[in-house]
């Protein structure tokens, strides 16, 4: 048993039982507030939800009927479009960022600060505020004039390049030792072989970072595929959220049942790589 | 990520310095295997063709959507009629609009309120949560978990839980304590502040992970000195803990705060603007009047007022750290 260390309010020491119960008391309320409505969706969508005001955290008859009808309603299409934008998106974002990465960190070239520079900004950018412009360019590619609008493809290309990924990398990748690099280029190794056998290798808990985050973040996109979907077809699963709501004949318990499959995903994600995550979100926020 | 790393190894000191880590093999031998690497390390264009891709996407979703909304911004677009130089016009008429005002104002106190909110209640949950312990590792990924859920699903399930009725979920938790039924969401004067309290929610939990991570770095020994200086809990956090956050606080700020500025999937699943507009937001503006009604012009303007609050809003913040730094 190692001795509790201090903290700010010194609560980890108190031993007595008032000082427990207030403790209990805390985590109960916290658990109440954040995980309780997260809770009161699991069970409605399980049981017979008529009308908005029964959601509750008392299972009333349980029933798989709201999954059932959410089926009906395409809701299996749905997942399956969103799994093929997280999939490809998450493919195209880590190949991305990995390459990157390598050039950024191993390499020193003349407009490397530039570069660096211009993916800083590409973070201090609010997606929202180029919607009107990229709907425009999605709907007509310069140069190539392809049309992204209405394909899985327009909400997968834009998020192929994220600044976060690239730039966790290139932190990552700076750490491995210059000498192992040194050694294989003596033994005649070009860059490729380098970076595919010797840098990506030694970047697992990273590439574990990226991707988790890479996730969340494809999974949780809402205005992309809102500017890309032209009809039901092409909608991903948070998107078709709304679709079913407005639609008189589903019934809140069918919109929760849907709810829980499009939030299941992201936090089986979380719950298993909780490590990655939150190492992630503190070296990401911490080192600006 | 800084850039002065990258600035303090320029090109001519790192070869200096890997030359002179060669040591016993001679200025000769050094020259020699510089050349040698020089050649195997490739040619001066491969690190752009690794970087070729990320610079290829980024140029097409988002440096050419920036031009393309600076230029739009100061024309009138018509699709297939071409676009007409119209200057300031489309600023004129945004800035004089009554609906944007309407919107930055809401925007600003969404976002104020918003930020301090999930600011304070993440540090108090950081505060009560700190420490090692299994069940405290359990409470804390419960508590997380609302950062991870899509904000569409966050939406859809308040949408619910802010029935207006009495026997909706949220009224009825006021009803045991005494509290009227509210209209939330449906009602003018408390939507906004609803759409707020879903906002502090989901951002709480992110700000509680952000402040644990700045409270571990809190030098312990500056606990015990209170201690042993019989400074009451309080006066620990007000003069230990807080100061030793600062750098976190700022982070923290700009990154909610920007988060609250560009606010737009919870406004728009949730009222989308209403009741009577008393919601309607920069964002929920700007995606009417551009994929609705067609101005994309006017709402290319409002795109760039709103980019230039969250620029001035950050170098601000930058600036107060810098002069705090110092």
């Amino acid at each position: 048993m190692n001795a509790p260390t201090e903290t700010a309010l010194g609560l980890t020491e108190s031993r007595s039982p008032g000082g427990r119960l207030l403790k209990a008391l805390t985590y109960l309320l916290v658990l109440v507030v954040f995980a309780g409505p997260l809770l009161a969706l699991l069970v409605s969508a399980f049981s017979k939800v008529k009308d908005p005001t029964q959601l509750s955290v008392i299972p009333s008859a349980a029933t798989l009927d709201n999954f059932r009808i959410a089926f009906d309603q395409g809701v299996l299409a749905y997942l399956l479009n969103s799994f093929f934008v997280v999939g490809f998106g998450l493919l195209l974002q880590v190949a991305v960022s990995v390459l990157a990465g390598y050039a950024l960190a191993r390499k020193v070239f003349p407009g490397m600060t530039l570069v660096l520079v211009a993916i800083l900004a590409t973070l201090m950018l609010p997606e929202e505020i180029l919607a009107l412009p990229l709907s425009l360019i999605l709907a007509d590619l310069p140069v190539v004039h392809f049309n992204l609008i209405g394909t899985l493809a327009g909400m997968i290309v834009p998020l192929g390049a994220w600044g976060f990924s690239i730039l966790v990398m290139t932190e990552f990748m700076k750490d491995v030792p210059k000498e192992l690099e040194e050694a294989a280029r003596i033994d005649g190794a070009g860059d490729l072989r380098i970076f595919a056998q010797i840098i990506l290798p030694m970047c697992k808990p990273a590439l574990g970072v990226i991707g988790v985050f890479g996730f969340t973040m494809i999974w949780d996109q809402y205005l992309l595929p809102l500017l890309v979907a032209t009809d039901s077809s092409s909608y991903t699963l948070p998107l078709a959220l709304r679709t079913l709501r407005i639609d008189p004949d589903v019934t809140p318990g069918v919109v929760l049942a849907a709810s829980l499959l499009a939030l299941l995903p992201s936090v089986i994600v979380f719950l298993f790589f909780q490590r990655s995550f939150v190492h992630g979100l503190s070296s990401g926020a911490l080192k600006g | 990520m800084s850039l002065d790393q990258v600035k303090r190894a320029p090109l001519p000191e790192r070869r200096a310095h890997r030359a002179a880590g060669r040591g016993a093999d001679g200025a000769d031998g050094a020259a020699a295997g510089h050349r040698r690497r020089d050649r195997r390390a490739g040619r001066w264009w491969t690190p752009w063709l690794f970087l070729a891709p990320a610079l290829l996407l980024f140029l097409y979703f988002k440096f050419i959507p920036m031009a393309n909304a600076l230029t739009m911004s100061f024309q009138e677009v018509q699709p297939y009629l071409g676009n007409r130089w119209v200057g300031t016009e489309n600023y004129a008429t945004v800035l004089g609009s009554d609906g944007f005002r309407d919107a930055a104002w809401h925007t600003v106190v969404l976002a104020a309120g918003q930020t301090a909110g999930s600011m304070l209640l993440g540090l108090a949950l950081a505060l009560l949560m700190e420490g090692q312990g299994r069940r405290l590792g359990f409470v804390r990924s419960a508590a997380f978990l609302p950062v991870v859920v899509p904000i569409a699903v966050v939406a859809e399930l308040w949408r619910i839980m802010y029935h207006p009725t009495e026997d909706g979920m949220v009224n009825s938790l006021l009803g045991l304590v005494g509290f009227g039924p509210s209209g939330f969401i449906n009602d003018p004067d408390s939507s906004l502040v609803s759409i707020m309290v879903t906002g502090i929610w989901r951002g709480a939990p992110y700000d509680m992970m952000i402040f644990l991570a700045g409270l571990a770095s809190v030098d312990r020994g500056l606990y015990e000195a209170a201690k042993v200086d019989g400074a009451s809990r309080f006066q620990r956090v007000r003069h230990v803990t807080v100061p030793g956050l600062r750098s976190v606080f700022s982070i923290l700020f700009i990154l909610a705060a920007i988060r609250g500025l560009r606010v737009f999937t919870e406004v728009f699943l949730l009222t989308n603007g209403g009741p009577d507009g008393s919601t309607e937001v920069v964002m929920t503006l700007i995606y009417k009047l551009g994929l609705e009604q067609n101005r994309l012009g006017v709402g290319a303007a409002g795109a760039v007022l709103l980019f230039l609050m969250t620029l001035i809003l950050t170098i601000a913040v930058h600036l107060v750290r810098r002069r705090e730094s110092k």
